[in-house]
């Protein structure tokens, strides 16, 4: 304990203010929503980030052809097509910063706001990986698309590193309006895998 | 006790600030045409959800849930942050806070440390804290860093320089950082990431905000849009997460309320770019030492107030100023603290909790009663209220003197839509204005008010609608 006297004098006035118990929460609001690629894709696309609907990763990863590409441990062993310079952990900031790009999966998406979330499992690693480098292309096969946020989280494990992603990084700080590219990834590509 | 630096040493009353803001006129425009473009872009992001009021409930339950049993999710989230490899403190007013964080920056030898923007760390004055002990805090977050590079006052919770406009900032930036830079949006972004890259890559202690902390699991949560706070959360080796003792959800699932019910009511988006949820140290994964610094400072007093403890169900999204018609006119800075607006009236001065203090007292003016407030705050803080509510103790606490004379006429005056918009066309608010807490001048219609007349009740109601035909038209 470091400061116990703060601690229990806090804890105390708390108990000292006797707030009245509240009234079991009414959860009325949706549980889920209509879901699907379709809104998905739709919703992604909305943050101006680029999306494609895709049957055949290894074909659609083509487009990373001649560039130097960030490659999380666990990806499928298929998707690390020749022509792509990958880089592999252990990978140092400098060379995160100075990577093209970065590919991963994901762990869960989420239709209704066009979300995708990392959980640094599998074919994601850690988190710098997809904050370094520039252009972060992001692979999602249609059965982890959850229709609702509260539909995502009830499939997350809240102990992990989570991360939410929706489009690319932006700020709203001047005059209020959202510009695209300040200090994560400025271009975020999404697969979509039907 | 020192004095609670959530309001700024030597602001003035809110009459006498607003005064001199309404005569600024690059400010008002740069105020209406950004709350403006938001009020229309929230409804929008509003619309679209057809269980909104449901969430809004849900939302006031959960949090007047977590004031009913705080004491109980506090030791659990201490249990939850310790088991997974973090440490917990506890500070009872800022001095204590900033103080741990000082020696915890000292304990790792840090002289420099990057922030993520956090309203916690604003309102115990960190940053001069760690400056006067020798660390230099950089802010990283655009709008905080526009308001540090320009040495300037915060004047909105989301967005603390909105009171600056595009080539303001090209000022600041081309002044500061030493370049050539246009005034387009996405230019000054690029000379921001410029800017801090270097900082990221290198420092090696954090220090953040929390927006929300889940008691059940000890995970942490922050939003955020720029991606400077993955950088601070992920990069260092060590992150010191400040964070009121209020911002406590009980479950993991609570989360699902909130993470709807804030990013549409802060920035009209269905969801900001990026969240962030840690819990403890990951091995092999971002920092490896956690402290989390839980705050009190004046909330405990607050709790105490069965009308105005509300105001700690706030979770910070700023929707109530955007609606304000008196913060729109007056800005952020005249309310003399980090939390300006409508939020701002009615927590303040319950935090320095004390009604002989001028400036906090006159808080509870600063607003028309006009409702809107209430009627687009995510957790249902009914402020009008709690407004009404401190106003009486600040008569209670003082008696009828000059002061509270003056700034009851002046929030008479932005009570009414049409006497405000009169004095306000006759230019007459301003210098209606009480300078030095003294009317000077009572022109129409401060001259039919009277000291011996109590505020009447108004009909809200002719205001609400009269606020929505005008908006409309701006
Ligand atoms: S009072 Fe309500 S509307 Fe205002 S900032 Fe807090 S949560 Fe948002």
């Amino acid at each position: 304990m470091i400061n116990s006297a703060a601690r229990e004098e806090i804890l105390q006035r708390i108990r000292n203010a006797k707030v009245p118990a509240a009234p079991q929460t009414v959860r009325g609001y949706n549980q889920t929503g209509p879901g699907g690629v379709e809104l998905f894709a739709e919703r992604v696309a909305d943050y101006r980030a680029i999306v494609h609907v895709v049957s055949d990763v290894p074909e659609a990863l083509a487009l990373l052809k001649g560039k130097r590409i960030v490659a999380p441990q666990g990806l499928p062993a298929e998707w690390l097509i020749d022509g792509v310079t990958w880089l592999h952990e252990p990978l140092t900031i400098g060379e995160l910063d100075q990577a093209d790009g970065v590919l991963t999966g994901c762990a869960v998406a989420i239709a209704d706001t066009g979300t995708i979330v990392l959980d640094g499992g599998e074919g994601q690693g850690r988190r710098a990986l997809t904050l370094l480098p520039d252009y972060h292309l992001c692979v999602v096969r249609q059965d982890q698309i959850a229709a609702s946020v509260p539909e995502a989280l009830r499939r997350l494990e809240p102990t992990r590193p989570l991360t939410f992603i929706s489009g690319p990084s932006a700020t709203s700080d001047i005059e209020l309006n959202r510009v695209e590219g300040v200090h994560g990834p400025r271009t975020l590509e999404v697969l979509i895998v039907t | 006790m020192a004095r609670n630096p959530v309001t700024w040493l030597g602001s003035p009353t809110f009459p006498k600030a607003a005064r001199e803001a309404l005569q600024d006129t690059q400010l008002r425009q740069n105020l209406r045409k950004a709350t403006g473009t938001i009020r229309g872009r929230r409804e929008a992001a509003v619309a679209e959800m057809t269980d909104w009021e449901m969430l809004r409930v849900a939302g006031e339950q959960i949090k007047d849930d977590v004031l009913a049993r705080l004491d109980t999710l506090l030791v659990q989230l201490e249990e939850t942050v310790t088991a997974r490899g973090g440490v917990v403190h506890w500070a009872r007013d800022a001095e204590e806070a900033n103080r741990i964080v000082l020696d915890l920056c000292r304990a790792e030898q840090a002289d420099e440390v990057v922030k993520v923007k956090s309203m916690a760390t604003a309102e115990i004055g960190l940053n001069e804290a760690l400056e006067a002990g020798g660390v230099r805090a950089i802010e990283t977050d655009l709008a905080e860093l526009i308001v540090q590079l320009g040495d300037d006052r915060p004047s909105h919770i989301l967005v603390p320089a909105i009171h600056r406009n595009r080539s303001e900032i090209r000022e600041i930036f081309q002044r500061r950082m030493g370049i050539e830079v246009s005034d387009e949006p996405a230019d000054l972004a690029e000379a921001a990431r410029v800017y801090l890259r270097e900082k990221f890559l290198t420092t090696k202690v954090a220090i953040s905000g929390a927006n929300f902390a889940v008691a059940d699991t000890g995970s942490i949560v922050v939003l955020e849009s720029e991606g400077n706070g993955r950088m601070c959360l992920t990069l260092p080796d060590t992150l010191i997460t400040v964070m009121g003792i209020e911002k406590l959800v009980p479950t993991w699932q609570d989360l699902e309320v909130f993470l709807q019910l804030l990013p549409r009511s802060s920035t009209a988006e269905r969801m900001n770019p990026y969240t962030s949820v840690w819990t403890g140290v990951t091995p092999g994964d971002g920092p490896q030492r956690f402290h989390l610094v839980l705050i009190d400072n004046g909330r405990t007093a607050t709790l105490m107030d069965s009308v105005g403890r509300q105001a700690l169900r706030c979770i910070r999204c700023s929707a109530c100023l955007n609606v304000c018609p008196v913060y729109e006119r007056t800005g952020g800075k005249s309310y003399g603290s980090v939390y300006p607006g409508p939020i701002g009236a009615i927590l303040t001065p319950q935090l320095v909790g004390d009604m002989h203090d001028p400036q906090a007292a006159s808080l509870p003016y600063a607003s028309s009663l006009c409702g809107a407030c209430f009627e687009v705050c995510p957790v249902r803080i009914d402020i009008p209220s709690v407004l009404t509510h401190l106003r009486a103790e600040v008569v209670e606490a003082k008696g009828r003197t000059p002061e509270s004379v003056a700034m009851a006429a002046a929030a008479w005056i932005f009570r009414e839509a049409s006497r405000y918009e009169k004095a306000q066309k006759a230019g007459s608010l301003a210098r209606f204005l009480a300078r030095d807490g003294k009317i000077t001048s009572l022109p129409w219609p401060g001259s039919r008010w009277t000291s011996s007349r109590d505020v009447p009740a108004p009909p809200a109601e002719s205001f609400r609608s009269w606020w929505r035909k005008n908006r409309c038209q701006e």
